[in-house]
């Protein structure tokens, strides 16, 4: 499982969509660095100049909504972007962020308790989110089991060579 | 059970499922275009133990997005692909010439069956709950995933009813009925949810208008938007195949989570404004001299089907469009070129101003062939409108039906129909 990840956060808002976050001109590109240089460039062409290794995006409701593109989470990891943390996430960008292993994490509190430029701790093993900047604490959702076995697993890919595996035993 | 469980259920070999279990279904189709395709060929080139696809006739890769290739790291994109369908030996490959979109293409070449589970590196391919299938969008590991194995892990919806009333009058379409509805839902209304379309007026839709509808579920969020196959959606597939299909139906005492009633008798054309899909208004509140045009898009696999065509052909007969404003119409398949092109379609829009590309999804993504520049606005037959959806981030687009889209064209302003209709007789 991973670390601890920590960061200063940028706040978005409301249906960050993946248009914004990777514009369909840049869909033919595969290298996540490359990808990761465009990232939110739709929403927030300075995004990518502004923000350090390891920070950390908080969002609005619905976040990711739009198209199945999975290079929309890849373009946000490649950017050194550690987690995103939202109120809620749409459901293929849910999926791709998974499989991809982008962390992400559902809380309106902390969404409601954090500001752009806040200092932030989080623990994917366990969900909890610190706010250091401003000394509180938050508890994200969980996953579902399933879900959680696919994560611990280390994502779908080896999920998917165990099932292969298995069947040619 | 609603429909969606229904089939669920079955694909997971199960009698029942209820929303919110977690399945393992078996998926009849796989679908991928260029730019999806790509990234699972190389998450697939990666999985150990994964050299082979799990049956080379379930899935089907289409060239779509960058086609013709519009650099040379789209050629290569599409070479990845076409290469890996020669090596895997798969059987339902179309190139540039013999596809055009991937949603418009697999109903016509009978790759979609009432009661079958489809899913595809593509949020829209929820487009085939217009056959009674459950279809739905995933990213590329999750198709990787479905590639090797040939199933997929699901999270079971709960399902929304829309149940729509009345008779849609005259140069008011099923995009129109649609956009209304991403009104009415916003466009996180249906996360995580079926749409079950139900009523009078949809059943009188062609298939064509319930393609429309159910291609546009995802832009309420929804997981998949599905018709019960009829009569005509019977006749539609068994032409294309002869492949045993098995129709399912909700139970009479199916669970759903809400049911919204829609009555059509009073509905105008809608147009869906800057910068989201469910920023829906009625016409009559949005036609201004003050908002120029500088596109009119006419396609994707929303609208770019041969009774789109028609529609707008019909509209623009004999005229010449607003010298201010350009108009780029993409019919969204070979078949629908071709078809056109005999009923003398495409030599209407030509004669009209229009420029008439080859099918394909071309500017429907800002991707090529009618991109955006900074501070332009288009009216566009597509699904989406988000800030830079067509271009730059500085441009606007507009969304409605194929006939306000011609129009418009006619005038340089967003038009009723209805009112340039009435002008010509
Ligand atoms: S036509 Fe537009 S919405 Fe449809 S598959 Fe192509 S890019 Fe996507």
């Amino acid at each position: 499982m991973e670390s601890t990840l920590r960061g200063h956060v940028h706040k978005f808002g409301k249906n960050v969509d993946t248009d914004v976050i990777i514009p369909g001109k840049y869909c033919n590109i595969i290298d996540p660095a490359e990808l990761g240089k465009h990232a939110l460039e739709g929403i927030d062409p300075e995004y990518t100049a502004r923000m350090k290794a390891g920070d950390i995006i908080v969002a609005d409701t619905n976040f990711g909504c739009g198209s199945s593109r999975e290079v929309a989470p890849i373009a946000i990891k490649g950017s050194g972007t550690s987690a995103v943390i939202a109120k809620s996430f749409a459901r293929i960008f849910y999926r791709n962020a998974l499989n991809i292993g982008l962390p992400i994490f559902e809380s309106s509190e902390a969404v409601d308790g954090i500001e752009s430029g806040d200092e932030i701790e989080l623990e994917p093993a366990t969900g909890v989110i610190r706010n250091v900047t401003r000394g509180t604490s938050y508890q994200a959702a969980q996953f579902p089991p399933f879900m959680q076995s696919l994560i611990d697993a280390g994502g779908l890919v080896p999920y998917v060579e165990k099932r292969l595996a298995e069947a040619s035993r | 059970m609603t429909l969606t469980q229904k089939i669920l259920a079955r694909h997971a070999g199960l009698d029942r499922v209820e929303p919110g279990q977690i399945i393992n279904a078996n998926v009849d189709l796989v679908l991928a275009n260029e730019l999806s395709a790509a990234v699972a060929i190389g998450v697939m080139r990666g999985m150990k133990g994964a050299d082979r696809v799990f049956d080379a006739n379930k899935i089907a890769l289409v060239e779509d997005h960058f086609v013709p290739a519009k650099d040379a790291q789209s050629a290569k994109l599409a070479k990845l692909m076409k290469d890996f369908a020669t090596e895997q030996k798969i059987k339902h490959f179309f190139d540039v010439g013999r596809g055009g979109i991937e949603h418009v293409v697999l109903p016509e070449e009978g790759l979609v069956a009432p009661g079958e589970v489809i899913v595809g590196g593509d949020s829209h391919t929820c487009t085939y709950g217009a056959f009674g299938a459950f279809a739905t969008g995933m990213g590329s590991t999750d198709i990787a995933a479905a590639f090797v194995l040939g199933e997929v892990w699901l999270k079971v919806p709960a399902t929304i009813k829309i149940v729509y009333s009345g008779t849609l009058k005259n140069h008011v379409y099923a995009k129109d009925l649609m956009l209304r509805t991403v009104g009415e839902l916003g466009i996180d209304g249906a996360t995580y949810r079926a749409i079950e379309y139900h009523g009078s007026t949809v059943d009188a839709l062609s298939i064509t208008g319930r393609i429309t509808m159910a291609n546009m579920a995802i832009e309420a969020g929804a997981k998949n938007g599905i018709f019960h196959a009829d009569e005509k959606t019977i006749a539609y597939v068994q032409e294309r195949t002869d492949r045993p299909f098995m129709v399912e139906r909700a139970d009479s005492d199916a669970i759903y989570e809400r049911v919204i009633a829609i009555d059509v008798d009073d509905l105008e054309p809608q147009i869906a404004c800057p910068h989201t899909p469910d920023n829906v208004h009625p016409i009559s509140q949005v036609t201004r001299e003050d908002i120029p045009l500088d596109q009119v898009f006419i396609g994707s696999c929303t609208n770019g089907y041969i009774e789109d065509l028609r529609v707008v052909a019909k509209i623009l007969q004999g005229k010449r469009i607003s010298p201010n404003v350009r108009v780029i119409v993409n019919p969204g398949s070979q078949k629908v070129w071709m078809q056109a092109a005999e009923e003398g379609i495409l030599t209407i829009l030509a004669a009209a101003g229009c420029a008439v590309n080859t099918p394909g999804c071309g500017a429907c993504f800002g991707g090529h062939m009618g991109t955006l520049g900074d501070g332009e606005r288009a009216l566009s037959t597509t699904n989406r409108n988000y800030v830079g959806r067509m271009g730059s981030p500085k441009s606007e687009v507009y969304l409605s039906s194929p006939a306000t889209c011609a129009a418009s064209a006619l005038t340089g302003i967003i038009t009723d129909p209805r009112v340039v209709d009435a002008a010509l007789v």
